[in-house]
């Protein structure tokens, strides 16, 4: 099962729910266009929703930070919500849990970026 | 793809396949590596992690060793031990040096794009190795031991008496 993504908009977030694999191939290349998409409209508030991932990989998490750092330099946000325990563990044992603003609450998350100097 | 007996049967100790050497194979390793682990003893969540060392490797093997040439091929050959699972991930590509990549958890490295792949599958397996094979090219070994802790349903007695019939 490849990646697939659906887009919404919640006040000045855009929340993506993920699912299936973001790994190295399509589902990466999925998450990057998704990403510079937003960010050429304008959208700098972004939450992926990562509850329905199945797998992640190495290649996946560098595009995690890819569009992390790229949002941010856009003087933007890139949040998580609702990580699986693969996802979860793997953000751990690679460092990326201190770097990423995780959450498990969407409305919570989308408050989260209310407070950012950004929005 | 040569075709590999049930991995649920007994005797099965020893599961070779050769793969073309295309990013489509990746999740048939995924799959084979799923059932033998399961078969070998390994919980659910020590089957995704093995799982994910081979995805690993495969992508190693395929895009850097064999460099995405699908006229070249991939090798793999799963053992089950009494008290490990040894994975063997053969490409025809000329080698890396494992202690070059850089250690992705220093700070400098931390917001890297790439370089986890070799992190992930030592973090996840017991040992790992990588030796050029002359004319062949590079391998990687790849093992994991069962833990008395881990076995599970499907564990149990079986394990028992897989630890005393099979050879491999």
């Amino acid at each position: 099962m490849s990646m697939k993504a659906t887009i919404r908009q919640v006040d000045s977030v855009t929340v993506v729910d993920v699912s299936g694999r973001i790994t190295l191939g399509e589902g990466c290349t999925q998450l990057r266009e998704l990403i510079r998409d937003q960010l050429s409209k304008g959208n700098k508030n972004i939450l992926l929703n990562l509850a329905d991932v199945t797998y992640i990989d190495s290649s996946g998490i560098g595009e995690l930070v890819s569009g992390y750092t790229g949002v941010s330099k856009q003087g933007g946000a890139l949040k998580l919500l609702n990580l699986t325990k693969k996802v979860h563990d793997l953000l751990q044992i690679t460092k990326l849990y201190t770097v990423f603003d995780v959450h498990d609450d969407e409305a919570k998350a989308i408050g989260s970026f209310a407070k950012a100097p950004s929005a | 793809m040569r075709a590999f007996p049930d991995p649920m049967t007994p005797e099965s100790s020893c599961v070779e396949v050769t793969l073309e050497s295309d990013l489509k194979n990746v999740e048939v390793a995924e799959e084979i590596t799923r059932r033998v682990a399961g078969t070998a003893g390994f919980d659910e969540d020590e089957q995704h992690r093995i799982e994910m060392a081979v995805h690993e490797s495969m992508i190693n093997a395929i895009w850097h060793g064999n460099k995405n040439d699908s006229s070249k091929s991939v090798w793999l050959q799963f053992k089950i031990h009494p008290d490990r699972l040894e994975i063997r991930i053969r490409d025809q590509g000329n080698g890396f040096d494992p202690k070059r990549i850089p250690d992705p958890l220093e700070n400098e490295n931390l917001l890297n794009v790439s370089g986890r792949g070799i992190f992930l599958i030592r973090a996840f397996m017991d040992e790992f190795r990588v030796e050029h094979v002359n004319g062949a090219g590079t391998e990687v070994t790849m093992i994991k031991r069962l833990s008395s802790g881990i076995q599970t349903k499907q564990g149990g007695t079986d394990r028992e008496h897989e630890s005393h019939n099979t050879t491999s």
